[in-house]
């Protein structure tokens, strides 16, 4: 039987290539000393700069998977065998998961205990913020005059059909309608919810940087966001059309007369089986020690945890944030409660008209 | 040889028995490794049950009150679009490049199948960029009306259920395309020209001839059009559309029921199953012969003037949609950072991509050819059953298929971590969970749908008779399916191979939540890119899968083209 076949030979070099590929699959872990491994919910690029910088300064050499949904379940599934040393992720809610899943460890550091302060860390020592972020507003330097804002303004009719937002079901903004909770009980915060439901511009999708866009494009002239998105735009050289884009908009800190701005942090915490706690509790050190946090810090647009750090400069220059004082725990409290309001008043329906 | 083998029809449910060889005495040993096969593929699924049977936590009078009435409307009109929206492109063009010749057809039946080299979140990501107030469109529009505010003109908005429809069955429809083109290939033409000598236009005879009788071939590919439907969190997440997928994630992540979610999947499931059950049953106990066609090119009626352009039109139309605007917003970005292209990270990611890919393809082309020879030789039903379970794998949403692995395989290797401990003294850590094995169990449990359907329709096209000579010959089971069937079925397990390797180069959630440290694969760095808003950079990984995916699509399509007269006639 033979049959001309020409692509033969091609097919038969990407088998070669499976059986090799199936060879060459990588060991499980790798658990020699002199390593920490991390865990991390974070973005490698976002990292990148303080492992370097790490292991440079110690020799340890740091290895990294980046995780997304399931990173919890996974070191819960690989039990007392994980390789995970350190969890770094964002979000308070994500931080007290992993400590209520039991992936965490208590860690009794005095170093880590100076550097960050007490309603940014857990009081078992779980888990450590390492920097802070605030969830703003974004508004439009030709078209919002005012220069100050609350949260609660947002239900204000007078914004009808102005506001841009992310989908409700988001981290970020599970995590400010939580602070909502905590500070005005689920019932106003419900009735808040529906009036910001009403003054979107659009039903909410995309990222806080498209919201940022809408701002320019003219579509909405408020916009809620972290603060870190308006530093990517303006800092992006490859892009340069996205620096107009951040310029459009001026960042309002919402609330900074009185309670303050909402904040969440990201942070990190030791696993519970770590494999190298010594390597791992030198890595939190440094990631708490002054030149990391700069360093983290100026890379993300966020805030230092660890008091006498600046913020970058572009980042200060956006005004001085006076954070909202509520324990995190509470925040972390509320989040399933602001997770069933989003769906009951159809938060990611759009405004209704 | 058989003139035409129909590689690409994913024979997921078809009724044809010709094939089936039944009553020959199988070997033990094959048997054997189907059936271990087959529990291969359902430990991930169990686990998803079992995890299912947790605890709610009280999300469900949540869920029935709000979430779901919302999310399943939402989810079945999507589905309702992409069938509408996939088959109509599909099959239209599937019929243009078989039976008529116009201007630039031969080019068109390729470009017809590219868009399957592209993932769907990636589409998805492409279009709002292309589409957005700083996209090209836009753009235009406000420098031809001299605009500046997007209040000031109306311009197409994708962040809805039709948009998501539309961009969703522009990536999908080639794997309607794929099936329907084949079989239109096969139909026999001697029905067509019975047709219209009966007085039925070329035009009418798609409707009441060549349609109805691809209709298995049109069912299975709206059915996997269907299950990436339904699976997919990431282009409908870019969307904004809030589907039962959505519902899952949300349900895990922020309201902390992993069982609750794990729930809604498994009625997901269920769902698609009586998808299935549904068609089959209204094509009831009608069979499907497909009898040889005459050489291809033969009937196929020319087109002249505004005809042939309608034609070549149409036929653009879809390419266009899935492969074209999305590719040039990519290589806009991309053409920015071209020194991106020769970056370690980069060239690593694409080796693990190519091999993840690689050995995934060849081992779900071993389990298929193993399930469906079995299945072949059977005599019961239990071979067959198993053959069917392979496809669920494939409506499960990625992350939470992943964690049915995860846990299974963590427990295992526990397991024998403890067990080494206590007999050898020798802890042996986590062998399996957290390497590259990991990842590729879980994208062959994933893709055995796609690739067993191929073989099995190649295995089917190989008359009994072969296997009752060989058998009488003193060859055993195994040594016919060697020496007799392998190398009859080079081509269908070349096709069978393909479409995983490019499946699996384009799979994202199970790779996140399974890779070893210090491990990307283009889909990973992709995402890794895009979820820092870091669009630009993402664009250079992306760009790569499509080239890479390109490939084998290409491949694909050239070993399923037609065969040349002198190759046929040398079998019955």
């Amino acid at each position: 039987m033979h049959v001309p076949f020409r692509r033969n030979r091609a097919l038969r070099a990407f088998l070669l290539a499976g059986a090799l590929g199936a060879l060459s699959l990588p060991p499980a872990a790798a658990q020699e000393a002199g390593e920490v491994n991390i865990y991390s919910y974070r973005q490698p690029e976002l990292i990148a700069p303080i492992t370097e910088a790490f292991e440079k300064q110690t020799g340890i050499k740091v290895n990294t998977v980046f995780l997304s949904k399931g990173l919890e379940e996974r070191i819960q599934a690989e039990g007392a065998n994980s390789p995970a040393d350190v969890i770094m992720t964002v979000d308070i809610g994500r931080l007290q998961r992993a400590e209520d899943v039991g992936i965490t460890q208590q860690v009794e550091d005095e170093a880590l205990q100076d550097a960050i302060p007490q309603q940014y860390r857990d009081p078992d020592g779980n888990w450590f913020g390492l920097t802070t972020r605030s969830r703003v507003v974004f508004a439009s330097k030709d078209r919002v005059e005012q220069d100050e804002i609350t949260y609660e303004e947002l239900a204000d009719p007078k914004w009808k059909g102005r506001i841009c937002i992310r989908s409700g079901q988001h981290d970020y903004n599970i995590g400010l309608i939580a602070s909502m909770i905590a500070h005005h009980g689920e019932e106003a915060t419900e009735e808040w919810l529906r009036g910001l439901k009403n003054n979107l511009a659009r039903r909410p999708d995309g990222n806080d940087r498209a919201q940022a866009k809408a701002i320019f494009s003219g579509e909405c002239d408020l916009a809620i966001g972290n603060t870190y998105y308006v530093g990517v735009m303006a800092t992006n050289e490859k892009e340069p059309e996205q620096k107009q884009w951040a310029e459009a908009i001026k960042v309002l800190f919402p609330n900074n007369a009185d309670r303050g701005a909402h904040v969440n942090i990201s942070g990190m915490a030791m696993a519970k089986n770590a494999p190298h706690p010594q390597n791992a509790l030198k890595f939190m050190q440094f990631a708490a020690s002054e030149e990391a946090q700069a360093l983290y810090a100026e890379k993300n647009f966020e805030y230092p945890v660890k008091e006498g750090v600046p913020a970058s400069d572009l980042v200060g220059s956006w005004g001085e944030i006076n954070p909202d004082e509520l324990p995190l725990s509470k925040i972390a409290e509320y989040r399933k409660t602001a997770s069933e309001l989003v769906d009951k008043v159809g938060f990611d329906e759009g405004p209704s008209s | 040889m058989t003139p035409q083998e129909p590689i690409l029809s994913f024979r997921i449910f078809s009724l044809r028995r010709r094939g089936r060889v039944r009553g020959l005495p199988g070997h033990a040993g094959l048997r054997l490794f189907a059936y271990l096969l087959t529990a291969l593929v359902l430990v991930p699924l169990v686990a998803v049950i079992v995890i299912a049977m947790g605890s709610s936590e009280g999300v469900w009078p949540h869920l029935v009150s709000t979430v779901l009435p919302r999310s399943v409307r939402i989810t079945l009109l999507l589905m309702a679009g992409v069938a509408v929206l996939s088959s109509t492109m599909g099959v239209v063009s599937a019929w243009l490049v078989t039976h008529f010749a116009f201007p630039g057809r031969r080019i068109l039946e390729v470009a017809l199948v590219l868009p399957f080299a592209m993932p769907l979140y990636i589409v998805a990501f492409a279009y709002i960029e292309f589409l957005d107030f700083t996209g090209p469109l836009q753009s235009a529009i406000r420098a031809i009306g001299g605009y500046t505010s997007v209040r000031e003109y109306w311009s197409p908005d994708v962040h809805n259920l039709p948009g998501a429809a539309l961009i969703m069955s522009s990536v999908l429809y080639p794997y309607v395309y794929m099936t329907t083109r084949l079989l239109f290939l096969m139909q026999s033409v001697t029905a067509l020209q019975v047709a219209q000598t009966l007085g039925c236009s070329r035009f009418s005879s798609f409707f009441r001839i060549a349609v109805p009788l691809a209709r298995p071939a049109i069912a299975i590919g709206v059915t996997l059009c269907l299950m990436e439907t339904l699976n997919d969190i990431g282009a409908v997440d870019f969307l904004g559309i809030r589907t039962l997928t959505f519902s899952v994630y949300d349900t895990w992540l922020n309201r902390g029921s992993l069982a609750g979610a794990a729930q809604i999947a498994t009625v997901m499931v269920g769902f698609v199953v009586l998808l299935i059950v549904a068609e089959r049953a209204a094509r009831g106990r009608q069979r499907y012969q497909v009898a040889r066609a005459e050489r291809g090119g033969q009937f196929r009626m020319e087109l002249n003037g505004w005809r042939a352009a309608g034609a070549a039109f149409l036929c653009a139309v879809p390419p266009l949609l899935g492969m074209g605007i999305p590719a040039f917003v990519l290589i806009g970005y991309a053409l920015r950072r071209l020194p991106a292209f020769a970056e370690p990270e980069l060239l690593a990611a694409a080796w693990h991509s190519v091999t993840v890919a690689a050995a995934t393809g060849t081992i779900t082309v071993i389990a298929g050819l193993v399930l469906a020879y079995c299945a072949r030789l059977a005599a019961g039903r239990l071979e067959h059953v198993a053959l069917k379970v392979a496809l669920i794998g494939y409506a499960v949403p990625g992350t939470v298929l992943a964690l049915g692995i995860l846990m299974p395989l963590a427990r295992l290797d526990n397991a024998v971590d403890a067990f080494m401990r206590s007999t050898f003294d020798l802890p042996t850590g986590l062998l399996i969970t957290g390497s590259a094995a990991a990842i590729v169990y879980a994208c062959s449990v994933r893709f055995l749908a796609v690739a067993q359907g191929t073989v099995e329709a190649g295995l089917a096209k190989i008359t009994s008779h072969l296997d009752m000579a060989a058998r009488t010959l003193g060859r055993t089971a195994q040594q016919t399916l060697i020496d007799v069937h392998l190398p009859l079925m080079k081509k269908a397990l070349g096709a069978a191979f393909l479409l995983v390797f490019v499946d699996s180069l384009k799979e994202l959630s199970a790779t996140l939540l399974l890779r070893p440290f210090n491990y990307d694969t283009l889909a990973t760095l992709v995402y890794s890119r895009a979820s820092r808003a870091a669009y630009g950079d993402a664009a250079v990984p992306a760009l790569l899968i499509v080239l890479v995916g390109l490939i084998p699509v290409i491949m694909l399509l050239r070993s399923a083209a037609p065969p040349l007269p002198q190759q046929r006639g040398e079998l019955p």
